[in-house]
């Protein structure tokens, strides 16, 4: 009796790479055939999708239009989040003096004010204030652009150059994801059939900063970047170097894709069609409302979860003295001179290495660094802030190097745990960490050495 | 319990899938707008005519012979875990594209109904869909229905009763492909059915074989050598 290996090897003598195509051909005929004499469809087909198709696809208009929208995005989310921001701030700030007064009254010792208030409740309000208000805005807003059904259109403009960087079309839509949630949309790169198109997108993935990451990127733009400009037209400067920088990360992820496809993971990109489904109006509450707030809930959950046992840590060690320095402070200096190679220094990349749980704690970590008591003053206001970072020698090189870094290194520590569970490989994982890793080194390197050849700082 | 039938639900992304499910079991699931959202298989169960019957809720694909993880579980349930009937949901919206999802279970099993969803959507569109001529020409029932609105689901309940009772019969009309490759898949199928008796489909093998599928491969060596071991006390999993 033949076995099974025979059967395949005869199979494979006579089967030629025409054969898959005429499979799916003669499926797709008889769909057609079928549809044809047992389906009827109106007369007037839909011509409003098929005319803003028209528009939105172009080959000319195509990419503006997607820029502005982008563009626009960012621009409702960063003018927007400003002021409710403040307010989130200013409301944790005025909750601090009654809370230091029950302290005192229950006669707590400081040790445990001090970890409790300025180090866990600075902490974690400090991430509330800050993320909860762009959260709340980009994720409806970039839930009505789904729903409407520009995102297919959005992978449609885009699947060309994925095509041409030998990675697959749909990564733009996993891409996509990456803007909400890295971690999330390494699992959405299950959409991508082939495996070595999907490994593509999953080691490409972090190249797009998340939400974890919008917060440290928004501020440093609107603090560094627009900081001649006031009103709107800093908004809009500070949306300006956003775009800069995404489009910048954009390029890394082709960059990276052509790469990778020329040699570690050589291929041809597969076929697929790609159906533009038709504009339809979304159900506001359920999809856009709904799933917001949900996703946003969580998404602070998350950081907070994080933040607290990080902001507890980071304030023990800002306050264990080893000789006349704390713990902080010794760590900060081992990592100085590399970080200053970099045009930062070595409370920022200290702040990055333990912001590997999550982005969102990068900078509260770092300004507790700053502040070396280890805790975090009330986070009112911007220009207090920005005193912090320029006493600690910061100028507009410092702050692009530290977004540059953001938007490059590592993924975070979900992001890891969840590409090792969808690839199953240690080393697939850890090159997961090593490229973007590598690429935040040699960028900000080379900036800093441009800027100082050039003589711009 | 034994006496449970397995109904296998299957269908391309945002075609209301899991929305059926949930009208049909009760059991409360998400549903999602991203392909692939219901990765993990999820299971429910109805009770109609004095039958049980467990649903199961294949995730979402758009075919069922590429390598996705999605496309795995989905084939692989379908061809070796064999349910009694294997129900694939399309959009009444866009029959086109889903028809080819509907052709590719017709390949694999025998049991199938075709239950086009979203069937209001369609009609106030002006979408007519003549469900008879699709029967005759597919050889399993074509239901139409709406899962958000619970219509059709008297004659989709009846439908999976008549089969499970043997009151009516599926006779898939098999795709039939140019001469080179039908002669082809004669010459291998024989050979398929002697290998595994109660294999899945050998028309659907030999084209897999043809076709080039390892992955297939790897999985009917796994399984064969699984029911090598324990012959005799193969029930389900």
């Amino acid at each position: 009796m033949m076995n099974l290996q025979g059967l395949w090897t005869e199979a494979r003598e006579q089967s030629s790479t025409e054969m898959r195509d005429e499979i799916v051909h003669r499926l797709y005929e008889r769909s057609r055939k079928l549809c044809a004499a047992g389906v009827k469809y109106p007369e007037k087909k839909d011509v409003r999708t098929e005319r803003i198709d028209a528009i939105l696809t172009s080959p000319v208009l195509g990419f503006p239009i997607m820029l502005l929208m982008l563009g626009a995005v960012f621009y409702i989310t960063i003018a927007g989040a400003n002021i409710p921001s403040s307010l989130l701030a200013d409301f944790f700030g005025s909750l601090e003096g009654p809370l230091e007064n029950l302290f005192v009254y229950l006669h707590i010792p400081d040790w445990i004010y001090g970890i409790l208030v300025a180090g866990l409740y600075r902490g974690t309000t400090w991430v509330i204030s800050v993320m909860l208000p762009p959260m709340a805005i980009f994720f409806p807003v970039f839930a009505l652009l789904e729903n409407y059904g520009y995102l297919p259109r959005v992978a449609f403009n885009l699947d060309r150059i994925f095509k041409s960087a030998g990675a697959h079309g749909k990564q733009s839509l996993t891409m996509a994801m990456g803007f909400g949630c890295n971690a999330a949309a390494v699992l959405s790169t299950r959409i991508i059939e082939s495996p070595r198109e999907r490994m593509l997108a999953i080691l490409t993935n972090n190249f797009v900063p998340c939400n974890g990451r919008w917060g440290t990127l928004i501020l440093l733009s609107s603090l560094f970047m627009a900081s001649h400009f006031t009103g709107g037209f800093k908004s809009l400067i500070t949306t300006l170097v956003i775009i800069g920088l995404v489009m910048f990360g954009i390029v890394i992820t082709f960059l990276v894709s052509w790469i990778l496809s020329k040699t570690a993971l050589k291929g041809v990109p597969t076929h697929y069609t790609l159906e533009l489904p038709p504009y339809r109006r979304p159900k506001i509450f359920d999809t856009v409302i709904r799933s917001s707030l949900t996703k946003s809930w969580a998404v602070l959950m998350r950081a907070v979860k994080v933040a607290a046992p990080a902001a507890i840590l980071t304030w023990i060690a800002g306050n264990i003295y080893i000789g006349d320095a704390s713990v902080l402070q010794h760590v900060a200096q081992f990592l100085d001179p590399f970080g200053r190679l970099l045009g930062l220094d070595g409370y920022i990349l200290m702040a990055f290495i333990l912001g590997l749980p999550a982005n969102e704690i990068v900078l509260p970590i770092l300004l507790m660094g700053y502040l070396s008591t280890g805790s975090l003053t009330e986070a009112g206001s911007m220009a207090e802030l920005k005193n912090i970072l320029s006493e600690h020698g910061w100028t507009w090189l410092t702050a692009l190097n530290m977004m540059l870094f953001s938007l490059l290194h590592y993924p975070c520590g979900t992001t890891l745990i969840n590409i090792y569970k969808e690839t199953k490989s240690k080393k697939w994982t850890f090159m997961a960490f090593l490229i973007p890793t590598v690429i935040a080194v040699i960028v900000p390197l080379m900036t800093t050495f441009a800027a100082k050849a050039f003589g711009w700082v | 319990m034994n006496n449970a039938y397995r109904i296998a639900l299957a269908g391309n992304p945002n075609t209301g899938k899991s929305t059926l499910f949930n009208a049909l079991t009760g059991l409360r699931q998400h549903t999602g707008n991203w392909a692939g959202k219901t990765v993990s298989v999820a299971q429910g169960s109805l009770q109609h005519k004095g039958n049980h019957y467990d649903l199961i809720d294949l995730p979402g694909t758009y075919s069922l012979f590429s390598n996705s993880a999605d496309e795995t579980v989905a084939r692989n349930y379908i061809v070796f875990e064999k349910p009694d009937i294997t129900l694939v949901v399309l959009d009444a919206t866009s029959m086109e594209r889903n028809l080819n999802l509907a052709l590719q279970v017709l390949e694999m099993t025998k049991n199938v109904i075709i239950c086009i969803n979203l069937i209001d959507a369609a009609e106030k569109q002006g979408i007519k869909i003549n469900e008879h001529l699709l029967t005759r020409q597919l050889g399993v029932p074509v239901i139409k229905v709406s899962a958000r609105n619970k219509l059709g689901f008297p004659k989709l309940l009846d439908t999976i009763d008549r089969i499970i009772t043997r009151a009516i019969e599926c006779n898939p009309v098999p795709t039939i492909y140019d001469e080179e490759i039908e002669e082809k898949i004669s010459r291998l199928e024989p050979k398929v059915k002697e290998l595994w008796k109660d294999g899945p489909s050998s028309r659907w093998v030999s084209l897999r074989l043809l076709d080039g599928d390892e992955d297939l491969m790897r999985e009917m060596e796994k399984r064969m050598g699984r029911e090598e071991n324990d012959e005799s006390s193969r029930v389900m999993d």
